[in-house]
């Protein structure tokens, strides 16, 4: 990689090479989607069929089944290009690592948050919930699957050079998710209640704010201990 | 303050510190633990509600503290690991954690034996019990991480990172599920002059936090000690240890 590109390019580079290999293999963008729909069908099976229950618990079912799927593609992150050398030449480059981190965490974004994003309508019909509900889940998803995407990202960096690292990660990565779940729930009950839930919006915002700065530094740090 | 500190980054020295520090904390920890626990069980009067159930404040409340208190000095040594690359730091945060994990769980049992009667439930859903059970989480995804890798010293680096990323995202957690769901009852002794507990049960209380702190510092001195032989046991000075016996 030649020094004279701009940090422009040099994230379209690293999102579109993503975004490239996920098409190529569409299984990877397929099996979290499909994952998202069988927990969500697992549910009314568990606790019964009656559509008001169904209705009260939807938002959090489907938020919990979002977070699960957003894991499920966590550890494809870096483990590919840890293992076929590239992550070492990406920390290795002259560019800033924090930003390729960047570019690499919004492709992850764009192959399975927004995917999720974009199927809830279809779910919301399965889990009989209202429009006015179903507006605020999908606002909360927006803001809250690339904050996931981002806190999962830490995680990811710090067990890809561990043989096992699936598990670990989910344990390192769920107990920071709870604020995100506790935030956008809280948001989705206001709404039921026909209150203006702008404020649980704001507070989710900002935490992904927080994380957009954050969360970069964090993972090529992170990155640097894995590949050393 | 650098100059004074340098020369505690050479594991020798930190060791002899280790041990320098260790009789200190040892005494201060048992006489204020007999103190406290006697003090606090048998003599000070029971609550005109509660009676001696509430006894419990004396183990739970400072079990309590110190799990949050341990865990801050976890995230300050893993800053300092990271930001001066010292290894000693490292050892500190992997020496820490065990400890505060252990005064997570008995805050938590002593929590759920008073919430038993107090409250009817072994466990109830609100802030206060979530966000210690989730700062539990947080001391075993450190742990289990620091186990995970090979190499202990990529290990206590990746440890350093996750514990300050947890530190960072502590206060959030703790103000979101307190926001979600309150049923624990207020702080009582924040505010020292006016506080909402009598000055008989309030000083055996501290006499404990006090011990309990003693006894945190002296289990950390003790692992401390025990890590920094461990990575250091090839060298010189270690060895010269082990044959004087």
């Amino acid at each position: 990689m030649n020094a004279s590109h701009s940090y422009l390019q040099l994230f379209y580079a690293v999102y579109s090479k993503d975004l490239t290999l996920a098409f190529r293999q569409r299984a990877e963008i397929v099996n979290p989607l499909l994952f998202f729909l069988i927990v969500i069908t697992l549910f009314p099976l568990a606790i019964g069929p009656e559509p008001a229950l169904l209705a009260r618990m939807a938002p959090g079912i489907i938020w919990v089944a979002a977070l699960l799927s957003t894991m499920l593609g966590l550890d494809k992150v870096f483990r590919d290009d840890f293992n076929d050398g590239s992550l070492e030449q990406l920390i290795a480059s002259a560019y800033p690592l924090p930003l390729t981190v960047l570019a690499k965490v919004l492709a992850h974004w764009t192959i399975t948050g927004l995917p999720m994003v974009l199927m809830v309508p279809v779910f919301a019909l399965l889990m009989n919930l209202d429009t006015q509900l179903l507006t605020a889940t999908l606002l909360t998803l927006l803001i809250g699957t690339p904050l996931l995407s981002f806190i999962g990202a830490i995680g990811a960096a710090l067990t890809v050079g561990l043989q096992k690292g699936g598990i670990l990660m989910s344990l390192l990565v769920l107990p920071l998710y709870i604020p995100v779940l506790i935030f956008a729930t809280s948001a989705i009950d206001t709404s039921s209640m026909s209150l203006a839930y702008g404020g649980q919006l704001a507070i989710l915002g900002a935490m992904l704010a927080v994380a957009a700065v954050m969360a970069p530094l964090a993972i090529s740090s992170a990155l640097k201990v894995s590949v050393s | 303050m650098w100059k004074w500190l340098h020369p505690y980054a050479k594991a020798e020295r930190a060791y002899q510190l280790c041990n320098t520090l260790l009789p200190y904390f040892t005494v201060f920890t048992v006489v204020s633990l007999v103190v406290g626990w006697v003090w606090g069980l048998a003599y000070a009067p029971a609550d005109y509600q509660q009676k001696d159930s509430y006894r419990i404040i004396f183990i739970h409340v400072p079990s309590a503290i110190l799990s949050m208190g341990a865990y801050s000095s976890m995230a300050i040594a893993a800053i300092v690991a990271l930001v001066w690359q010292l290894r000693n730091a490292e050892l500190a945060v992997v020496a820490i954690a065990p400890v505060g994990a252990a005064m997570t769980v008995i805050a938590l049992v002593t929590g759920a034996a008073w919430g038993k009667p107090m409250w009817g439930a072994w466990w109830v859903w609100d802030a206060r019990l979530t966000s210690e059970l989730i700062l539990l989480f947080l001391y075993l995804g450190v742990l289990s991480l620091y186990h995970a890798f090979e190499d202990k010293k990529s290990a206590g680096r990746a440890a350093c990172i996750l514990s300050i990323v947890g530190v960072i995202n502590l206060p959030i957690i703790h103000f979101s599920v307190e926001w979600w769901n309150t049923l624990h009852q207020g702080a009582t002794i924040t505010k020292f002059d006016t506080s909402a507990i009598d000055p008989s049960m309030l000083w055996p209380l501290f006499v404990n936090i006090a011990a309990f702190a003693g006894f945190v510092g002296v289990v950390t001195l003790i692992r401390l000690k025990n890590e920094i032989l461990q990575r250091e046991k090839h060298r010189p000075w270690v060895r010269n240890l082990v044959s004087r016996g």
